[in-house]
């Protein structure tokens, strides 16, 4: 039988496996948006279940709030590794170390 | 086993399967393939849990544009993940072991705090609609956070543009305000001819004489 914590463990599993795939691909700064988008969505997970449960509708709207937050970051993201590219010919994290001091 | 389990664990295992190839496949091509595989089985558990409106939107808005636009950007930058395969399993012990250590708290929290007697709520009876129900609330409640969010997205617009836009020294374009700034003499000179005299092939703009 299907409780709210089966739906908080796939979230929670979500997340873990994010927060996992962020060090592993630490050097490959397209895998790390991917992650961090794995990791919303992980979040928004809990929200809907929680909204579901608790049945309180406001959980919902934080998830199209959350949503226009990630494709807004996704969106400027990317231009940051398009510009990052049109420059140094290379998106590999080792190599942006100018600010090193 | 009712039909909703299946469905739940069907696409958690999906959702989960997914989510570990997009950490380890090392591709960033196959990774957002993936990726895409997890939103959509997202969605379908979202479609489970009764938030059609939302489950359509992470499809809709989020696989079809955002996803888009990351698969758009791997594939223009040109970067192949395989070089440094050596490095990931460096990282791999470290990465572990973070996150079993998350995932055992959360686990811990979860199963201990009375959520697992929390039971699946009956389905809103028929003719209930989601989407009218969020809109609701998203246009009484949350108008202003609605229209900061509105906001947002639209600065998100401009700074996406004013990064990427680069003006190119060979481009020909008009410059309105040096065109307004042009005075008559520059442009137009008057001569003085003296005429010779032989006026009656030029009489008048195409009249025929007679």
């Amino acid at each position: 039988m299907l409780t709210l914590a089966h739906f908080l463990t796939l979230g929670a599993l979500l997340f873990s496996i994010s927060v996992a795939g962020i060090f592993l691909n630490r050097k490959n700064v397209l895998l790390l948006l991917m992650c961090i988008e794995l990791m919303l969505l992980a979040v928004n997970m809990n929200f809907v279940a929680f909204s579901r449960f608790l049945n309180v509708m406001d959980g919902q709207v934080f998830v199209f709030f959350i949503l226009t937050v990630a494709a807004a970051e996704a969106a400027i993201g990317l231009a940051i590794l398009v510009v990052l590219f049109r420059n140094r010919q290379s998106i590999a994290v080792g190599d942006i170390a100018d600010l090193k001091g | 086993m009712p039909i909703i389990e299946i469905v739940f664990y069907l696409f958690g295992a999906i959702l989960v399967a997914s989510a570990l190839s997009v950490v380890t496949v090392g591709n960033p091509v196959y990774a957002v393939l993936f990726l895409v595989l997890s939103f959509f089985s997202a969605a379908c558990i979202w479609m489970l849990l009764q938030a059609e409106f939302l489950a359509i939107v992470l499809v809709l808005v989020y696989v079809g544009a955002v996803m888009v636009l990351f698969l758009f950007v791997v594939m223009m930058l040109d970067v192949s993940g395989k070089e440094k395969r050596a490095q990931v399993v460096r990282y791999l012990p470290v990465g572990l072991l973070v996150a079993l250590a998350m995932a055992a708290q959360l686990f811990l929290l979860i199963w201990t705090q009375g959520f697992e007697t929390q039971a699946f709520p009956t389905p809103y009876p028929e003719g209930y609609s989601h989407t009218e129900a969020l809109g609701q609330l998203l246009y009484t409640k949350y108008l202003y956070a609605f229209e900061i969010a509105a906001v947002l997205l639209l600065v998100a617009i401009i700074a996406a543009i004013a990064l990427t836009h680069r003006k190119r020294p060979d481009t020909r374009y008009q410059d309105p305000s040096n065109q307004i700034k042009v005075r008559r003499e520059e442009r137009v000179r008057l001569v003085s001819m003296a005429s010779d005299g032989w006026v009656g092939r030029s009489n008048g703009h195409g009249k025929e004489e007679s």
